[in-house]
C-alpha cells in the first residue's frame, strides 16, 4: 500500500532550486509569445509600409515619439488606454467562461448615453451624487445589454459572439436616435449631440495629470477583476463551467445565473467605459462614442491571453500607438485607416500565436524540474 | 492495399524512457513483437502502457530508445512517420466522424483523397477491398447509426486500408459487449494467424489476453516486470506480474439491509427526450433505500446515460419528480450538499473534470465554496485547496507527476480515481454511479467495488449503472433492466438468472 504511494509523494516535493526556474518557465510563455506576436506583426505591417513606399523606420520612431517618448504623449497613451482597459475587460472576464464575447463596444456607447441623460437630468445636485448616478447609469445599461447577450446564450442557446456583436449595431443606431432625437440638445448644429454636461457631472484629471479619474477606476476594476477570477468562489465556479459546462453541472453549480452574471459585469465595466469617456473627455454623448473602443479591446483582451492584470501594460501599449496615429498621419500623409490596418494585422497574428502555446519545449516547466 | 500480398509488420521498441520532467513515466522498456505475432501489454493503472505505445508510433518523442521495424532501424519522429512504416493505432474512443458514412470516412482519411472523389470508382475499390476483409460492415450507413461493436471494426478495417500493418489497439473492448469483444478478437486473432497483420494490445482483461494473445509483456511503474508466452502463465502468475505481492482489497461481507430501511431515492413518472431527441426515457416507480444497491443493467444506448443526465441536472426533464429523502430534488448544488448526494458518471474526464484545470482544482470541485468547518465561504484558498487534494491523492492512490498537473495529463484510470477520491470522501447517503470500472486494472476494480460495498453498508442507498452484468451480479441487492428508456425488468439477486436478464436487456419480452 504504502508502496504505490510513496511515488507520489516523492515527486509532490521535488528540490527547491530547479522548482523556480519551472515557474519561470511556466510565465515566460504567456508573455514571451504575446511580445513575439506583436513584433511579427509589426514585421508584416512594415512590409505593408514598404510596399506603400514608406519607410518602416520613420514609422517606429513617430510611434514612439507620438506614444512613448514623452510626459505628453505617454498620458496621451494612458488617456487612450483607460476605455480599452475597460473594454478588455468586458471580452477577458467572460472569456474564463468559455464565451467569446465582441460586442463591448454596444456596452460602451449605451453607457455613455445612460450617462450623459442623467447627468442632464442630475445636473444641478451635488457632484458626488450626479457622478454616482451617472457611473451607476451607465453600468446598469452596459451591464444589462451584455447580459441579455449571456442569457441568450444559456438559456435560448444563441451563439454570444455573434448576437453581441449584432446587438453592438442595435445599440450604435439607439444611441444614434436617442443623440439626434429625444435627448438631442438643439443647439447642437453641426454634429447632433445631448446637452453639454454641468461642471458638476464632469471628471477631474488626476492631480499633477492630464488623464482623468477614470484611469484608477480602471487600474482598480483590473485587480478587482483578477482577484474574482482567482480568489473567489464564483471566479473558482466560472472556471470550472469554462473549463467543461457538464463538470459543473453534475456539481450542481448554477450554470445560467453564473453565465448570467459574468456578462452583466462585463458589460458594466464597459458601460463604465462611455460614461468616462462622456463625463470626462466629451462633455457629451454624440456618435464619437462609437470610437472603435469596443473592438480594439478585443485585441487588448486576447493579448493579454485574458488575464486581467495582463490587460493594463497591452492596453497602455496600444493605447500609444493609437495616440501615435495623428502624428503619423499627419507626418508620413498616411491616410486614417492606416493604425487600423496596423490593428487588424496584430489582431491576426496574435489569434494565430494562439495555436503557439504548448508548442515549444522550452516553456515546459517539467522540463526544468531535474529527475530526483 | 491488398490484404493477402501486404504481409504484416514486426516492430520492436527498445531501451525507450521516457520522462514528463522529473517523472518518468517509462525507464528503459523493451518490448518486441514480432510479424504476425498477437502481443499483450498489461500493467496496472498509471504502468506506463499508453506512454509506450505513443512513443512507439510518434506522438511522443522519448527521452531516449529505438525502433526497429521489420529488422531496420526506423526514426518515428510524428504518427506520420508510423503510418508510412505501415504502423497504426485504435483508440479507446472513437475517432470517426459520426455524421458521415463508413465509406466517406474511410476515403476521406486516406493521407492522398483526391480533391474531387470520384465516388462510383471508390465504392467498387472499397467493395472489392472489402471483400478481402473478414470483417463484414455495413458502410452506407452513417457512422452514428452502427453499434459499439460495428463502430470498433470499422476503425481497424480503417487502419487495414490506410495499409497499417502493424496495429496497436489501447483498450479496444472497454466499449463493447462481451459478445462484440470476443467476435472483434476473433477476427483480428484470424489475421495475424494468416500472417497478415500484427497485433499490440493493451488491456485490463485477463481473459481476452488468454483466449487470444501469444505472447505478454507487464509493465509495472515504468519498468518491464515480466514477459512470457501466454501459452506458459495463467492468471495469478500475470497478475504477480502486475502488481508484486500487494494485497487486493476484500469485498466486505454484505451486511442484510434493515427491513424498515427507508427509501432515499424515489423517482416517480418522470419523462424526458434521449440524446437523439426523437425517442424519450421514461422512469416509474424506481426507489432505492438506505443500505442497498439497486443495479440498473442494460445495453449501451437504451437510456442509462440519459437517465443518469437527468438525475444530474444535466439533462432537462419533461415530467415527473425526483425525491430524495423525501423532499423534492432538484440537483443544486445546495440540495445534493444537504442530502448527501454524490455522482460518478462514466467517462470523469468528459462528464466530471474540467480537463484543462489541474488535479488539485478538480479534486477541489466538491468543496472549494466551504471553509474549514465546512461553512460556505467566498474566498478559495490555494493552500486549503492542495492540502485538501494531498491528502486524497495518498488515501485513493492517485497517480501524477504534481498537484499542479492538468487532470488531462493523468492516466485514464487515474482520472477515474481522482473522481472517487473527490465523491466518495465524506458521509455520502445516495450514491448514483455509472460504470465506475471503466478502464480499471483488476486491483482499481476490487479496491472500487469495495469502497461502493463499504458505502452501502455504511447506509448509503446505491445506485449502479453497469454495462458489465459481472459488476452487477457481484454487488446488487436488486437488478432492474433498462430496455429502449424504460425499466422492464426486476429482481431480487438471489433469483436472478443471467438468462431471462439478458433476454429482457436485448428487448425480447
Ligand atoms: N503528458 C504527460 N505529462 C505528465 N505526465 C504524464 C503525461 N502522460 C502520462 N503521464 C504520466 O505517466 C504515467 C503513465 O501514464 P500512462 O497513460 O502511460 O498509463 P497507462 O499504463 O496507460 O494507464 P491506464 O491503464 O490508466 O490507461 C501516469 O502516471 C501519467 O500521469
Ligand atoms: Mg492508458
Amino acid at each position: 500500500m504504502t508502496d504505490i504511494a510513496a511515488p507520489a509523494s516523492a515527486v509532490l516535493s521535488p528540490p527547491r532550486a530547479p522548482l523556480a526556474l519551472a515557474w519561470l518557465a511556466r510565465r515566460a510563455e504567456g508573455v514571451v509569445i504575446p511580445l513575439g506576436a506583436l513584433l511579427a506583426g509589426m514585421a508584416l505591417f512594415s512590409v505593408f509600409l514598404l510596399l506603400l513606399g514608406k519607410s518602416p523606420s520613420t514609422f517606429l520612431e513617430l510611434m514612439w515619439r507620438g506614444g512613448f517618448g514623452s510626459w505628453f504623449s505617454i498620458q496621451n497613451a494612458l488617456l487612450r488606454a483607460t476605455p480599452l482597459i475597460f473594454a478588455a475587460l468586458c471580452v477577458a472576464l467572460p472569456a474564463r467562461l468559455g464565451l467569446t464575447v465582441i460586442g463591448g463596444e454596444g456596452a460602451i456607447v449605451l453607457g455613455g448615453v445612460a450617462a450623459a441623460a442623467f447627468g442632464h437630468w442630475l445636473g444641478n445636485a451635488p457632484s458626488v451624487i450626479v457622478l454616482a448616478a451617472m457611473a451607476a447609469a451607465g453600468m446598469v445599461a452596459g451591464g444589462l445589454w451584455i447580459g441579455a447577450v449571456g442569457a441568450l446564450r444559456h438559456y435560448r442557446a444563441v451563439n454570444e459572439t455573434i448576437s453581441s456583436l449584432l446587438m453592438a449595431y442595435i445599440a450604435i443606431a439607439l444611441m444614434n436616435h436617442l443623440v439626434e432625437g429625444p435627448l438631442r440638445d438643439p443647439a447642437s448644429l453641426n454634429k447632433p449631440s445631448t446637452h453639454p454636461l454641468t461642471e458638476a457631472a464632469r471628471v477631474g484629471p488626476i492631480p499633477g495629470m492630464d488623464v482623468h479619474w477614470g484611469l484608477v477606476v480602471a487600474l482598480l476594476a483590473c485587480v478587482a477583476c483578477w482577484l474574482l477570477i482567482e480568489k473567489t468562489r464564483w471566479g473558482f465556479a466560472a472556471r470550472v463551467a469554462g473549463g467543461n459546462v457538464r463538470a459543473a453541472q453534475i456539481q450542481g453549480l448554477a450554470v445560467g445565473p453564473l453565465i448570467v452574471g459574468f456578462c452583466a459585469l462585463s458589460g458594466a465595466l464597459a458601460g463604465l467605459a462611455g460614461m468616462f469617456e462622456v463625463a470626462a473627455v466629451q462633455g457629451s454623448a454624440n456618435a464619437s462614442l462609437a470610437a472603435g473602443y469596443g473592438y480594439a479591446g478585443i485585441l487588448v483582451a486576447f493579448l493579454a491571453r485574458q488575464n486581467p492584470l495582463g490587460v493594463v501594460p497591452v492596453a497602455f501599449l496600444l493605447g500609444g500607438i493609437a495616440a501615435a496615429g495623428g502624428l503619423i498621419q499627419r507626418r508620413m500623409g498616411l491616410p486614417d485607416a492606416t493604425i487600423l490596418v496596423l490593428q487588424g494585422m496584430l489582431f491576426i497574428v496574435v489569434l494565430m500565436s494562439e495555436t503557439l502555446y504548448g508548442r515549444f519545449k522550452c516553456f515546459d516547466p517539467d522540463r526544468w524540474k531535474r529527475a530526483p | 492495399m491488398n490484404a493477402q500480398t501486404v504481409p504484416a509488420v514486426g516492430v520492436e521498441a527498445i531501451g525507450m524512457t521516457m520522462r514528463f520532467g522529473g517523472f518518468t513515466a517509462l525507464d528503459d522498456v523493451t518490448v518486441k513483437v514480432p510479424a504476425g505475432s498477437f502481443h499483450a501489454l498489461l500493467g496496472e493503472n498509471g504502468a506506463g502502457k499508453s506512454t509506450l505505445v505513443k512513443c512507439m508510433m510518434g506522438f511522443y518523442t522519448p527521452t531516449s530508445g529505438d525502433m526497429v521495424v521489420n529488422g531496420r532501424e526506423a526514426v518515428i519522429a510524428s504518427p506520420k512517420d508510423a503510418g508510412a512504416l505501415g504502423l497504426g493505432m485504435v483508440y479507446q474512443h472513437f475517432t470517426l466522424v459520426p455524421s458521415l458514412t463508413g465509406e466517406e470516412n474511410l476515403v476521406i482519411s486516406r493521407e492522398n483523397a483526391p480533391a474531387v472523389i470520384d465516388w462510383g470508382k471508390e465504392r467498387r475499390d472499397l467493395k472489392s477491398f472489402m471483400e478481402r476483409m473478414p470483417f463484414k460492415i455495413p458502410l452506407e450507413q452513417p457512422v452514428s447509426a452502427l453499434a459499439a461493436g460495428e463502430k470498433q471494426k470499422l476503425e481497424i478495417v480503417k487502419q487495414l486500408y490506410l495499409g497499417r500493418r502493424f496495429l496497436v489497439l489501447d483498450e479496444p473492448t472497454s466499449v463493447l459487449t462481451p459478445g462484440e469483444a470476443e467476435e472483434m478478437l476473433g477476427l483480428v486473432r484470424g489475421m495475424t494467424r494468416r500472417g497478415e497483420l500484427t497485433v499490440l494490445m493493451i488491456s485490463h482483461k485477463f481473459h481476452e489476453v488468454t483466449a487470444f494473445a501469444d505472447d505478454v509483456s507487464v509493465l509495472r511503474k515504468g519498468k518491464l516486470t515480466g514477459r512470457g508466452r501466454v501459452a506458459n502463465l495463467d492468471r495469478r502468475k500475470m497478475a504477480a506480474m502486475m502488481i508484486g505481492d500487494q494485497a487486493i482489497a476484500a469485498l466486505d461481507q454484505r451486511a442484510p439491509t434493515p427491513a424498515d430501511a427507508v427509501s432515499v431515492l424515489e423517482v416517480n413518472a418522470v419523462k424526458a427526450k434521449d440524446r437523439s431527441g426523437l425517442k424519450s426515457i421514461e422512469i416509474d416507480g424506481l426507489k432505492v433505500k438506505a443500505g442497498e444497491i439497486v443495479g440498473v443493467a442494460g445495453v449501451s444506448g437504451n437510456g442509462q446515460k440519459e437517465f443518469l443526465e437527468v438525475l444530474a441536472g444535466q439533462r432537462a426533464r419533461e415530467a415527473g419528480e425526483i425525491r430524495v429523502k423525501n423532499a423534492s430534488y432538484e440537483a443544486t448544488r445546495e440540495q445534493s450538499r444537504k442530502l448527501n448526494v454524490r455522482f460518478i458518471p462514466e467517462e470523469p474526464l468528459r462528464n466530471a473534470c474540467a480537463p484543462k484545470m489541474t488535479v488539485a482544482e478538480n479534486i477541489a470541485f466538491r468543496t472549494f465554496d466551504l471553509d474549514k468547518d465546512g461553512k460556505p465561504a467566498s474566498w478559495i484558498s490555494a493552500r486549503a485547496i492542495r492540502d485538501y487534494a494531498t491528502s486524497l491523492i495518498a488515501q485513493f492512490k492517485v497517480k501524477t507527476a504534481s498537484l499542479s498537473s492538468p487532470i488531462q495529463s493523468l492516466s485514464g484510470g487515474n482520472v477515474q480515481r481522482a473522481v472517487l477520491a473527490r465523491e466518495l470522501s465524506g458521509a455520502v447517503d445516495l450514491l448514483i454511479v455509472s460504470n465506475p470500472c471503466f478502464g480499471l486494472d483488476f486491483a482499481a476494480v476490487a479496491e472500487i467495488r469495495a469502497r461502493i460495498m463499504k458505502a452501502r453498508n455504511g447506509g448509503a442507498a446505491v445506485l449502479l449503472m453497469s454495462e458489465d452484468l459481472d459488476e452487477l451480479l457481484e454487488l446488487s441487492d436488486r437488478i432492474l433492466v433498462m430496455s429502449d428508456g424504460q425499466l422492464v425488468y426486476e429482481t431480487p439477486i438471489a433469483q436472478a438468472d443471467l438468462h431471462v436478464i439478458g433476454e429482457h436487456m436485448a428487448g425480447k419480452h
